[in-house]
């Protein structure tokens, strides 16, 4: 579906991608790390036909900056920073259904379903919205189209976890349709949504692996953690994960998003010397907020 | 033609929502109360039509603003987008490359062009309500002279845009290209005349190039066309075109050279990198 030939880019005496030739087929989940300067951004924009470049770049058979228009049309971008957009939500959602022909409805339903009542803030600055909204709002104008590309920067950074939940849900209704490409600096923060893993280091390719593929991306664990005494700062932080308290603040149990799984490791490992134990088990419910409201 | 329409509505509504705007907007308008309230009724009484003189120093100090709002908010606006990202992520959606820079720059134009027409229309309105003559004929040239004066700067604005990589560049470069144009004004042509002893051709060319005294001479030549007011390059000038073949020149060239410029810039813009 995507075919990176041999492509190079350079910024004055600087080489910023060196040779890179990859192909990415239709299903592939593809997590694109490197350190800072790897060259991750520069490959995504030579992608999106932003960056002319030696070499070629081909999307579904045609020549990406050649054939601009068409081919971003079938292209769901995600960037990592927001653009400072002073127009408001309404007409950002209405130029981009505009020109991508699509129904604006779709947007601001996908919008809703991660959190974001984008229709109450129809008339705000898209500026002026928190980290979190503006991430869930370019989530929502990606998904809410129909395309078969997904290029996302860091999508779920900035998400709170049932929204991130929400994303992944999102993004398995895709994955036999699409290629997805997810830049990270951080092959955890990525590694249960993809895969296959390409890393970059100083613009050229350093590893290109397929990834086991075993946790389902819809997938929810139910979770359990006794602790040794109360904590307030682990009390607040597993509360913005959906969990509630039993035993006056000893058992903490609540959802987990199937690929949230390290990252929900990651977090607990702050307070190891708290943990008593933890259960994880597959659920059978299908949403977080589902079982955070049964919990 | 949708995606060029999306582009324009999204400048527009951009300019609409920003400071720059308004405060355009209130010189125009200020100058427009200012003169009413200074020149209309002494002028009477010198026995000029009020408007007449109205407009043309409407024109002069229209002439002065005009361009350097246009050259610096276009600039500001076009290259500081592209470096706060505003560019990676738009032009990632499938709009032409055509659509979205000439859609922006008929936006720009509209929205620069608005508050000075309408300014000039407030005038007429007054004059109408006070019982003075309208000029219908100098009315309609000036508005033609102003709508490709504006166009002219926007293009030049467009090209800079396009070249500086950095909003800070593209300022100190619109600035300058604006404060040459006005160095060779009539007055400077008529210094460099005297001590260079530079050819009358080439002076004459000079004046001819440069939009801002295209302008100046032609919205003179309707009110008053004396040596006094023209200048010594402007008469000699009158003298080779006559009064039609000036009027003519000060139409087409500036719209010209607007529309070189932005189609250069056009060029750069769609053969280079983005954002």
């Amino acid at each position: 579906m995507i075919r990176f030939d041999n492509v190079s880019k350079h910024f004055r005496r600087t080489t910023v991608l060196d040779g890179i030739t990859l192909t990415i087929g239709q299903g592939d989940r593809v997590a694109l790390v490197g350190s800072n300067g790897a060259g991750k951004t520069t490959l995504i924009r030579c992608l999106l036909g932003e960056y002319i470049c030696d070499g070629e770049v081909i999307l579904a058979g045609q020549e990406v900056r050649a054939h601009r228009t068409e081919i971003l049309k079938r292209v769901g971008f995600v960037p990592q920073i927001p653009p400072p957009l002073k127009m408001p939500v309404q007409q950002l959602i209405s130029f981009a259904a505009g020109v991508c022909d699509s129904d604006p409805d779709k947007m601001y339903a996908v919008s809703e379903q991660l959190g974001l009542a984008a229709g109450s803030f129809r008339k705000h600055p898209f500026v002026k919205l928190s980290g979190g909204q503006k991430q869930k709002l370019l989530i929502a104008i990606a998904l809410g189209r129909d395309c078969d590309v997904l290029v996302m920067d860091e999508p779920a950074a900035n998400l709170d976890p049932e929204a991130r939940h929400v994303l992944f849900k999102l993004l398995a209704e895709k994955q036999n349709d699409a290629a997805m490409i997810i830049s990270s600096h951080r092959l955890d923060e990525v590694a249960a949504l993809v895969n296959r893993v390409i890393e970059l280091d100083q613009g050229k390719v350093v590893l290109d692996d397929h990834v086991a593929d075993a946790v389902d991306m819809d997938s929810v664990l139910n979770c359990r953690i006794s602790l040794t005494r109360p904590d307030s700062a682990f009390a607040e932080t597993v509360r913005e994960w959906g969990f509630v308290e039993s035993d006056d603040g000893r058992v903490w149990s609540g959802p987990v998003a199937g690929p949230d799984r390290l990252r929900f490791l990651g977090v607990l490992s702050r307070y190891a010397g708290l943990l008593n134990g933890i259960v994880m088990e597959e659920s059978t419910d299908a949403a977080v907020s589902e079982g955070s409201n049964n919990a | 033609m949708k995606h060029l329409l999306l582009a324009a509505m999204a400048d527009i509504n951009e300019s609409l929502r920003s400071r720059w705007f308004l405060i355009y907007s209130l010189i125009f308008g200020g100058i427009i109360v200012a003169l009413f309230m200074t020149g209309l009724t002494e002028s009477r009484v010198m026995g000029f039509t009020g408007l007449s003189r109205l407009l043309v120093t409407y024109l002069q100090i229209t002439m002065a603003i005009l361009p350097v709002f246009v050259l610096l908010t276009t600039v500001r606006s076009v290259a500081g987008d592209r470096e706060a990202g505003v560019f990676e992520y738009l032009l990632s959606l499938p709009v032409g490359l055509a659509a979205w820079y000439w859609g922006k720059m008929l936006g720009r134009f509209i929205v620069v062009f608005l508050p000075v027409i309408l300014a000039m229309l407030l005038a007429m309105v007054w004059a109408a309500f006070k019982g003075a003559d309208i000029p219908w004929n100098q009315v309609l040239f000036y508005t033609g002279f102003l709508i490709v004066l504006a166009w002219c700067f926007l293009g030049i604005g467009m090209l800079i845009s396009s070249l500086a990589r950095s909003a800070d560049v593209a300022q100190g470069a619109a600035f300058m290209v604006w404060l040459f144009l006005l160095l060779f004004l009539d007055l400077i042509l008529l210094g460099v005349i005297i001590k260079q002893g530079m050819p009358p051709e080439g002076v004459i060319a000079i004046a001819l190039a440069n939009p801002l005294q295209v302008f100046r001479t032609a919205s003179m030549l309707l009110f008053d066309p004396q040596l006094v007011l023209l200048g010594p390059s402007a008469y000699v000038i009158l003298d080779h075109f006559g009064r039609t073949g000036y009027l003519v020149w000060a139409l087409v060239y500036p719209l010209l050279l607007g529309t070189l410029c932005a189609w250069i810039g056009y060029w750069i813009f769609r053969r280079g990198d983005l954002p």
